[in-house]
């Protein structure tokens, strides 16, 4: 089984082979570095031409791709670190995500920026944020995170080549060292994938996977945890712990387009349930979860008897490893909040 | 290459009828939002936009109605985007300052253009096209980072692109002693991006230099600038000047690009000219008037 870092480095390499309109880029990502955390790790090798080094200059690099994109060509920037998107937000939000609509459908902007997010790693408050929510809920922009599930490199190459929309591409750092699942059975979890395009936007190519996952052989679900990228491994460990230690048995849902988001596969699961946990990495309030709940209080054919979101605490992220670990939240809290939901609805 | 006087008369009295056009009918309501005219500057669109071919793109800012008019753009389409129609250049979705039409691209938001049109001059040199960008910038752009990151770049990877900065003086209402230290042609310099200065209205004299920065950026596939001092004659948007009167009153005695321009052409010719240009501009404005307004489909 591949890592997510080799699955990511193969779609990269793929992607490459298959089109010479893709362009990558970034800082550092030239060989033998190949990048700060090594996602485009030979790629300058095999494609000297087509893998530009940049200055450090994230606005600069962003606008820059967004302008051969135009011109179409198919670039992929990296930004080395998830913090940093706030240098390329008005890049993003006043130009790239603005020009389809704003312009009359007559361009669109095939690009994909790729960046590293999340903490637990020891990197202090600037470099180890969850910032991904900032960039939700904009027109035009399609906001991916890839797990450990299916084959995140194949969602990549996808969003590269077969998505004509810009892409903002959220790399949980956690992520990178795990094994790639794949779909179907694994250990002791089924994990289903369903794929269909978001209501929000019809014409958006099917190819990021909604995974819902059961343990094998279990008991119908009671709760459903809702989690993306790194937090869907922290949910994963929380199911078997809620089973084995307390008899409660979770559906989990993991999206991977967390904007425009499709709420199907979620809301199916929740009719199943009736109460819901939704958990991320990212700060509490005005965040994911709370859209997601939002959305599921809005379907008419729910009725939800207890919703709750699980977020890390309203700080900035902290350096030292025992105050990180007691801002963000884990397979601990998630057992905690599936508990509280249970005991005291 | 000899410039065509009449053309290039033609093309500044376009602007100027335009640009009058929307200023006179802005207060009876038929226009909504806002708008960036370009009176007193005609001289740089006529005379830069002179020198491109098909398949080369022009990048615009906020104020850019005369550069899509001296790219070729029509006056009733814009005239139509101005006022919200269906029929508008983006059927009414953009507005004044948001503009596409084949390649020419203009956008509301100062500096971000810059990058972008920098990306655009990548893109086609990576493709092996001789097609060049002009990215037009005023003075009070210069206070945007985004636009220094993009000349480093552009000189760093030599992307085939024309600068070209109109300095009127002016950041909407913030004289550019006050916001602007240092000197417009060191910023180039400091980027080994060669530049060509001019402090003038005369449009035979910005369509030589411009002429020249064109055909260099086309010959070597490098960037190059073109700094054009130049005068706004009318308010930022509308009715928000506040320099005194006397001030655009002399630029207009002055730096008027139409009547410096005026002596060489014979009489008939012109007034032959102002006929078709100010009947052209009553046919569009007429027209977009009576255009419907679009409606979001669900």
């Amino acid at each position: 089984m591949p890592s997510v870092l080799e699955s990511l480095n193969t779609g990269l390499l793929n992607a490459f082979a298959d089109s010479k309109d893709i362009y990558l880029l970034g800082e550092d990502v030239l060989d033998p570095y190949g990048g700060a955390f090594k996602v485009t790790q030979g790629l300058s090798t095999a494609y000297q031409e087509r893998v530009l080094t940049t200055p450090v200059s994230e606005a600069g690099i962003t606008g820059v791709a967004a302008g051969m994109a135009l011109r179409g060509l198919r670039p992929v920037v990296e930004i080395m670190f998830g913090d940093f998107i706030t240098l390329i937000a008005d890049q993003v939000i006043n130009h790239i995500a603005k020009f389809r609509w704003m312009y009359n459908d007559q361009v669109r902007v095939p690009l994909v920026i790729r960046t590293p997010m999340g903490g637990r790693r020891g990197y202090g408050p600037t470099h180890s944020q969850t910032l991904e929510k900032l960039f939700l809920g904009i027109p035009g922009l399609v906001v991916l995170a890839p797990t450990h599930l299916g084959d995140p490199g194949r969602l990549l190459y996808d969003a590269i080549l077969n998505c004509d929309d810009p892409v903002l591409f959220v790399e949980n750092k956690l992520l990178y060292l795990l094994p790639a699942q794949g779909a179907g059975t694994s250990g002791e979890f089924d994990t289903k994938s369903w794929t269909g395009s978001p209501a929000a936007q019809p014409d958006l190519a099917t190819f990021a996977p909604v995974y819902t996952i059961n343990l094998l052989d279990a008991p119908a679900p009671t709760l459903t945890i809702c989690a993306y990228g790194y937090m869907a491994e922290m949910a994963r460990q929380a199911v078997l712990t809620l089973a084995y230690e307390h008899e409660i048995f979770c559906e989990l849902i993991v999206p991977t387009m967390l904007a425009p988001f499709e709420a199907q596969p979620l809301v199916e699961s929740v009719q199943r349930t009736g109460n819901l946990l939704v958990v991320e990495e990212g700060t509490l309030s005005f965040g994911w979860g709370a859209e997601i709940i939002a959305v599921c209080s809005e379907a008419p054919e729910l009725r939800l008897s207890s919703a709750r979101r699980l977020a890390a605490r309203e700080t900035p992220v902290p350096a030292s490893s025992a105050l990180e670990a007691s801002t963000l939240p884990d397979q601990y809290s998630i057992v905690n909040s599936c508990l509280e939901i249970v005991h005291n609805g | 290459m000899e410039a065509d006087t009449s053309r290039l008369y033609r093309i500044m009295y376009l602007i100027r009828r335009f640009e009058e056009t929307v200023l006179d009918n802005f207060p009876k309501g038929v226009f909504s939002g806002t708008t960036h005219t370009y009176l007193g500057q005609e001289a740089n669109a006529a005379g830069v936009l002179d020198h491109i071919r098909e398949a080369d793109i022009v990048v615009s800012n906020h104020r850019c109605h005369g550069h899509f008019l001296a790219y070729g753009g029509q006056p009733h389409p814009l005239f139509a985007e101005l006022m919200g129609k269906a029929s508008g250049v983006c059927g009414g979705r953009g507005g004044s300052q948001h503009l596409h039409w084949r390649n020419f691209f203009s956008n509301g938001v100062l500096g971000g253009t810059v990058p972008l049109a920098t990306g655009m001059a990548v893109a086609e040199k990576h493709k092996g096209s001789r097609s060049v960008v002009i990215a037009f910038l005023g003075d009070g752009t210069l206070g945007e980072g985004v636009v220094y990151e993009s000349l480093n770049i552009a000189s760093l990877w030599q992307a085939p692109i024309l600068y070209v900065v109109e300095n009127n003086h002016i950041a909407q209402t913030t004289p550019s002693e006050m916001a602007l230290a240092g000197n417009i042609a060191a910023r180039f310099n400091a980027f080994d991006i060669p530049v060509v200065e001019l402090d003038t209205s005369n449009v035979l004299e910005v369509w030589s230099a411009a002429g020249a920065q064109v055909e260099a950026v086309r010959s070597a596939s490098t960037p190059h600038a073109l700094l054009l001092h130049t005068c706004r004659f009318g308010p930022h948007s509308k009715g928000d000047d506040t320099r005194p009167a006397e001030e655009t009153a002399e630029m207009r005695r002055s730096r008027d690009p139409l009547t410096l321009h005026t002596a060489r052409l014979d009489q008939f010719t012109r007034h032959s000219l102002e006929q078709d240009v100010d009947l052209e501009i009553a046919r569009a404005f007429k027209q977009a008037l009576a255009d419907p307004f679009p409606a979001l489909t669900p």
